[in-house]
């Protein structure tokens, strides 16, 4: 299969503008800036591509809801905070190739008319943030960004912005808070950010991996790219396995592939050859699915009639013997950890939560605990200001559907269900 | 007191935004890591005042985010060990603990030469090389007791 995504991790000293070119980089761009921004944007569109960030969302119709206006300051930020426990695929673009972001995003502003651009990238990524401005230097000398860019009258800046360490700025609009030199805390929705965002003005936030896409739909057309995998959910997609399995690792696939070829055939299998317990499919915000359902194929419309979501296409394994009590308290523990404080359901019920998780782990549940967590999921799904906070129910719900007996069993018996 | 090299270098941080507020995040981390990886209140009042901006929203912005330390200075080495899903499949709890022996302290704590200090971290986005730790801006991946015991004795000797 044709990879786009990763197509250059492996090759030697990638991330040099130099060895882009000679891979074929480049190029998309310029064809991009002897057509009309419009018919980008259709293209896009046409493509059917859906943002990669965990909404899904189609990426063209997103850039279409910018107002055409030109007299109006737009932005393009680039969600690097990849911060969904169990994701790992941006920063190998970045980290390795990270001329690839570059083209998508100078693409994607000319499509949107925007003459500014931000990475928004998690401050832990040192690493890829420093590979990024070393890229952004190299496309300046070249004349690549800057003023009047590739010698078309289209001028664009292109910049890093560090974050701090906080997974809420992973969600748009405290992403743009933070941009802001705030605190991150998300916004209230509409205003959308396409309308009023960055600094009030029209702003497209985008994945990496969304954005990475955009040079090969432009080179290739949209019926190429829609012709991999479902119509619906169409393209490749970088799966990040990690946990129980003999090859953990990325592995760039077309959307729709089931599971279980991901799980048995790419990665080896499971270590040590024990039975797949549990798996989930998309971060640890998308809800557990068990061995009897990895035969669904992994693209976003099949993922949601399961009842989980493809969300990041982080693939957490987990064997049998895995104590799924542990993973909710430890799935439970990080929301709260996260949780901004904007929102009391949110703040109160996942340290809640993460309190009465952590006393049936311990050995010290109490007799109506599991109702308790149930009814705190009631109170908390659907009534926070952001989708964290469903997020952290829907995790746990994910493993009280599948393991309650496991709950039971270690508040009854002060003790986990699989060691004993 | 901010060295010119700090100041230089939130000036260079300032003109990629059209905000001086944006500069806000950049400019105290700068700081930070020119004064050992820990930020005090008078630096924070020293950027709120280079960028115009009053100091509780900068303070604000130091205690929402993990990566500003300012509650507790930090040793010489700050290892953070992933203890989310992941790396707890493949065994952090048992680093951490056989850390916090090694070391002779618990999490959270510093050693008493301020060599190092062990936190713990949410995902760093690492997990296909689970389980691992971030110590200062680097990683290590797919760590085992014997590989921490080899970082650490490096870290050790290399100070
Ligand atoms: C709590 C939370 C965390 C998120 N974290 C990320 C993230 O780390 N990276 C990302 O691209 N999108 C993240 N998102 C989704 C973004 O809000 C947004 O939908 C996405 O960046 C849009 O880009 P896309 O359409 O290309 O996917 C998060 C959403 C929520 C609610
Ligand atoms: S749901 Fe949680 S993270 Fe989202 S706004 Fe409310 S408190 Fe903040
Ligand atoms: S869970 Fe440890 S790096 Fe992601």
């Amino acid at each position: 299969m044709e990879k786009i995504l990763l197509k250059n991790i492996d090759k030697p000293e990638a991330y040099k503008l130099e060895n882009y070119v000679a891979n074929g980089g480049y190029k998309s761009i310029r064809k991009a800036l002897e057509m009309e921004p419009d018919h980008i944007i259709q293209m896009v569109k046409d493509s059917n591509l859906r943002g990669r960030g965990g909404a899904g969302f189609p990426a063209g119709l997103k850039w279409s809801f910018i107002p055409k206006d030109p007299t109006l300051q737009k932005y393009l930020c680039c969600n690097a905070d990849e911060g969904e426990p169990g994701t790992f695929k941006d920063r190998a673009i970045m980290d390795k190739d990270p001329h690839l972001l570059l083209e998508g995003m100078m693409i994607t502003c000319y499509a949107i008319g925007a003459s500014i651009g931000y990475v928004y990238i998690r401050g832990e990524f040192e690493y890829g943030a420093s590979m990024l401005e070393a890229a952004i230097d190299e496309a300046y000398e070249k004349g690549f960004l800057g003023k009047d860019i590739f010698g078309s009258d289209f001028s664009l800046d292109l910049y890093v912005h560090r974050g701090a360490g906080a997974y809420i700025c992973g969600e748009e609009t405290a992403l743009l808070e933070s941009l802001e030199g705030g605190r991150g805390q998300p916004r209230k929705k509409p205003p959308f950010p396409a309308l009023a965002g960055l600094y009030a003005k029209p702003t497209v936030i985008n994945n990496v991996e969304t954005l990475g896409c955009i040079p090969a739909i432009l080179e290739k057309g949209p019926e190429w790219f829609k012709a991999i995998g479902p119509e619906k959910s169409p393209g490749t997609r970088i799966c990040g396995v990690s946990g129980h399995v003999k090859k953990p690792g990325l592995y760039e696939l077309p959307m729709g592939v089931p599971l279980r070829e991901l799980i048995f055939d790419h990665c080896g299998g499971m270590r040590g050859n024990k039975p797949l317990k549990a798996v989930i499919p998309g971060g640890v915000s998308a809800p557990m699915l068990v061995e009897a359902d990895i035969d669904t194929p992994m693209d976003f419309d099949s993922m949601a009639a399961k009842g989980t979501m493809l969300g990041s296409s982080a693939v957490i394994v987990m064997e049998e013997g895995t104590c799924m009590v542990k993973v909710a308290y430890i799935t439970s523990r990080f929301f709260s950890h996260e949780s901004c404080g904007k929102c009391t359901p949110c703040r109160e019920g996942t340290s809640w939560q993460t309190r009465v998780l952590h006393r049936i782990e311990h050995g010290e549940g109490r007799p109506g605990d599991v109702e308790l967590l149930e009814s705190l999921c009631e109170n908390i799904f659907g009534r926070t200001f952001c989708p964290l906070g469903d997020g952290a129910v829907m995790a746990l719900r994910g493993a009280l559907k599948h393991f309650k007996e496991e709950f039971v069993y270690h508040i009854q018996h002060k003790k986990c269900m699989v060691d004993s | 007191m901010l060295t010119e090299k700090t100041l230089e270098k939130i000036k260079q941080i300032q003109k990629n935004y059209h905000s001086k507020k944006s500069a806000v995040m950049g400019a105290l981390m700068a700081v930070q890591r020119d004064s050992g990886n820990n930020l005090t209140r008078e630096d924070m009042d020293a950027v709120a005042k280079i960028l115009d901006v009053n100091p509780v929203e900068i303070h604000a912005v130091a205690g929402f985010y993990t990566m500003y330390n300012w509650k507790k200075p930090v040793g010489r080495h700050h290892i953070q060990v992933c203890w989310n899903l992941s790396c707890s499949l493949l065994g952090a709890e048992h680093l951490i603990s056989h850390m916090e022996k090694t070391l002779g302290i618990t999490l959270g704590e510093t050693t008493p030469d301020s060599m190092f200090t062990l936190t713990t971290a949410e995902c760093l986005g690492s997990c296909g090389t689970a389980p691992m730790m971030q110590i200062g801006d680097d990683y290590y991946e797919d760590l085992t007791v014997e590989k921490v015991d080899k970082i650490l004795a490096d870290l050790r000797a290399r100070s």
